[in-house]
């Protein structure tokens, strides 16, 4: 038998994926001599324990959410995006441009104005790699990883070129109407970067949950990636739907990357690398397993373990490297959901001493390609 | 710069830089055409640059000029054992390989950093390694006239023995008992399995091997390119080698072929501020190169590239 994974539902997965990565980081930090208690104790006040560390893990989610939306959309459509990180930075490039071209106008025309341009230039990034995949076949791994490096390089090389002040390695710094964090949110949250961009983020993601779920394109993407040759014979047109699912991940993509130049920069730098918005989007949406309204919490999830390990190396000789060591052990639990059910399955009804290995009843849920 | 001179300069320049590619893609290719998806191979390399580098700086003085090829070889084996991860988890956990993968490249810096800062007091990046793979003259090959001199002088020799292993694997693959049953499972494991091949066995063999070789291209890669070890040795060379692998649609000498032309088209970037004519050329027309060209050769020759019928999908021996 052969089949293809399928994305879970559900709250126990996660959980238990949290608990076992968190217990993985706690062995490996054992194992090296530091203190797991006290070191997860500062994680989480460094990222729950005063109104700025909130405003920051606030602001570290919000640009996630949009760019783990877009790996979702393209992944539920069968095509893997690679190019979340390139898509974002065309997307900040774009914001940050508008909003500087324009810097007379009022707060109502020039934030809808930037998103929108920003919107419109991951489409068109991620739309060139959907392209060429559903008219040349060309396969996506290897243009959306060749279209990353690109967007990196030229962006660099058009703010190096035209948007530099001085010498410096950076943009002048946007207008004050297009900027998404106020001094009101400041006083908030202490002089936190939390900044309104969230609104967008969590709109999209009831947006994109509606798209999926109650729209014909949402069943159409879904259908296709199930099965092209099966979307085909039932009169959907596989090449058009891959290109509004391109066309989409893109979008959101450029919308992240717009949050990152409209509300925690509020200008662009010459980028050293991808922005971590990128790949960190897509860990996001592992880690939720593609479902919309998981994407907000993985985020939220995401950006606590990120912003609370930074206060890990303040207060002990801990390399902070050791969340990214417990976040990516999370995905791999829930990715390795099946042997989490299969003990649980064991746990629950303790195995009796047959001679065929008893069939785990997580099997069921898996989806059957061939028989 | 003189003819000969430049020919010299961008072939050795394109063999030094596809030398890691070619060894990480065709460990690629052995795990999926096996049928397991490998995206995981920018971690497996990073694994094996961080254990080339530690071994060629902590056990230098013991081992003298002989280092850093044991330091290969170390790279190999730090990248088999992280590459367990990928197999156990796809192979017997029926996770999905994508899944699988990402954790692999999300788990491999902060770890590899982690340990750097446990064994070099706090340090995130290591110091220059005193013994790396130098360039080599190749001794009789390079007294050929012209060609000799253009080729054998100054040169890689790990991509050469990459292009030897290259065609070594096309031979394994294509004309072995070993080669033939490790394709079966991954064209049509339930066949392979009904004939009696281990579908497991040859899927972990597959991504096993991805990890030695995986490992020994960051190995190259750090011995060769960068000299230490940090958060920035391996940056993209992995993704550069899957490219190369589906850019040589899941074949050794194609995968080999599109490493060398990345290492080329990377060469363009060194070289061309030396050539007159192009030199007045912006330098991110250089830089960008090898990522168009790429993309206008996929997009316009190469098409759809179709890989193994089951790659990415889970076998479950029936009872």
């Amino acid at each position: 038998m052969r089949i293809k994974n399928t994305w879970i539902s559900g709250l126990g997965i996660p959980l238990t994926s949290i608990f076992l990565g968190l217990l993985v980081g706690a062995i490996i930090m054992l194992l090296s001599g530091f203190d797991p208690i006290s070191n997860y104790v500062n994680m989480f006040t460094g990222a729950l324990g005063s109104a700025n560390a909130i405003g920051e893990v606030l602001r570290s989610a919000t640009p996630l959410m949009l760019t783990a939306l877009g790996f979702a959309v393209a992944n539920y459509a069968g095509f893997f995006n690679i190019g979340l990180a390139g898509q974002a930075l065309v997307g900040w490039l774009a914001s940050v441009a508008f909003a500087n071209a324009f810097p007379g106008l009022p707060s109502i025309l020039i934030i809808p104005g930037a998103l929108i341009v920003a919107a419109l230039a991951g489409a068109f990034w991620s739309g060139l790699a959907g392209y060429f995949r559903a008219y040349f076949g060309a396969n996506e791994v290897i243009t959306t990883i060749m279209l990353n490096y690109i967007a990196l390089y030229a962006t660099n090389a058009i703010v190096k070129a035209y948007m530099t002040v001085g010498d410096g390695d950076y943009s002048k710094m946007i207008p004050k109407a297009a900027r998404l964090r106020t001094p009101f949110l400041e006083q908030l949250t202490q002089n936190s970067t939390f900044h309104y961009g969230i609104i967008l983020s969590v709109l999209a993601v009831f947006f994109i949950a509606w798209l999926l779920k109650k729209t014909t394109l949402g069943f159409e993407i879904r259908a296709v990636g199930m099965s092209e040759d099966a979307s085909r014979y039932a009169g959907m047109s596989p090449k058009r739907t891959i290109m509004a699912s391109m066309l989409i991940s893109g979008a959101l993509c450029g919308l992240g990357g717009a949050m990152e130049g409209l509300g925690n920069f509020q200008n662009i730098i010459v980028n050293t690398a991808l922005p971590s918005i990128g790949f960190d989007g897509m860990s996001v949406a592992l880690l939720a397993a593609g479902s919309p309204i998981g994407i907000l919490f993985a985020a939220l999830l995401f950006g606590t373990l990120s912003i609370g390990g930074l206060n890990i190396s303040i207060a002990a000789t801990t390399p902070p490297e050791i969340t990214s060591i417990v976040v990516a052990s999370i995905i791999f639990f829930v990715g390795a959901n099946y042997i989490i059910r299969y003990w649980f399955a064991k746990l629950r009804k303790p195995a009796k001493p047959t001679a065929s290995t008893p069939v785990p009843p997580a099997a069921t849920d898996t989806k059957e390609v061939h028989s | 710069m003189n003819l000969d001179t430049l020919l010299l300069t961008v072939i050795s320049t394109s063999l030094v830089y596809s030398a890691p590619l070619i060894f990480t893609a065709l460990g690629g290719t052995f795990s999926e055409r096996s049928g397991i998806v490998n995206v995981g191979l920018e971690g497996i390399m990073v694994m094996g640059a961080f254990g080339s580098v530690v071994f060629n700086l902590k056990m230098g003085d013991t081992f003298g000029a002989l280092t850093p090829w044991l330091g290969l070889l170390v790279g190999g084996a730090i990248g088999v054992l992280f590459s367990c991860i990928h197999a156990v988890a796809t192979i017997n956990w029926r996770t999905d390989h994508i899944i699988s993968g990402t954790v692999l490249n999300l788990m491999a810096p902060a770890l590899a950093v982690y340990l750097t800062k446990l064994i070099f007091d706090g340090r995130g990046q290591t110091d220059i390694l005193q013994h790396p793979l130098a360039t080599v003259t190749i001794p009789g090959l390079s007294a050929i006239p012209f060609i000799g001199h253009i080729f054998f002088t100054n040169t890689s020799l790990l991509a050469y023995l990459g292009i030897g292993v290259a065609i070594l694997s096309w031979w394994v693959l294509k004309y072995t008992k070993f080669g033939l049953r490790l394709r079966s499972v991954g064209e049509h494991p339930e066949a392979a399995d009904s004939l009696g091949i281990s579908v497991y066995k040859y899927r972990y063999i597959g991504v096993l091997l991805s990890g030695f070789l995986g490992g020994i291209g960051g190995a190259v890669m750090a011995q060769s390119i960068t000299l230490n070890f940090s958060a920035t040795t391996i940056v993209g060379q992995g993704f550069m080698s899957l490219a190369a692998l589906v850019f040589g649609k899941w074949h050794p000498i194609g995968a080999m072929g599109a490493a060398i032309f990345f290492g080329f088209a990377q060469s363009l970037a060194i070289i061309g501020k030396y050539v007159p004519v192009i030199a007045s050329v912006p330098d991110v027309w250089f830089t960008i190169a090898p990522y168009l060209i790429t993309i206008i050769v996929v997009v316009l020759f190469i098409g759809r590239s179709k890989a193994p019928a089951a790659d990415g999908t889970t076998f479950i021996k029936s009872h």
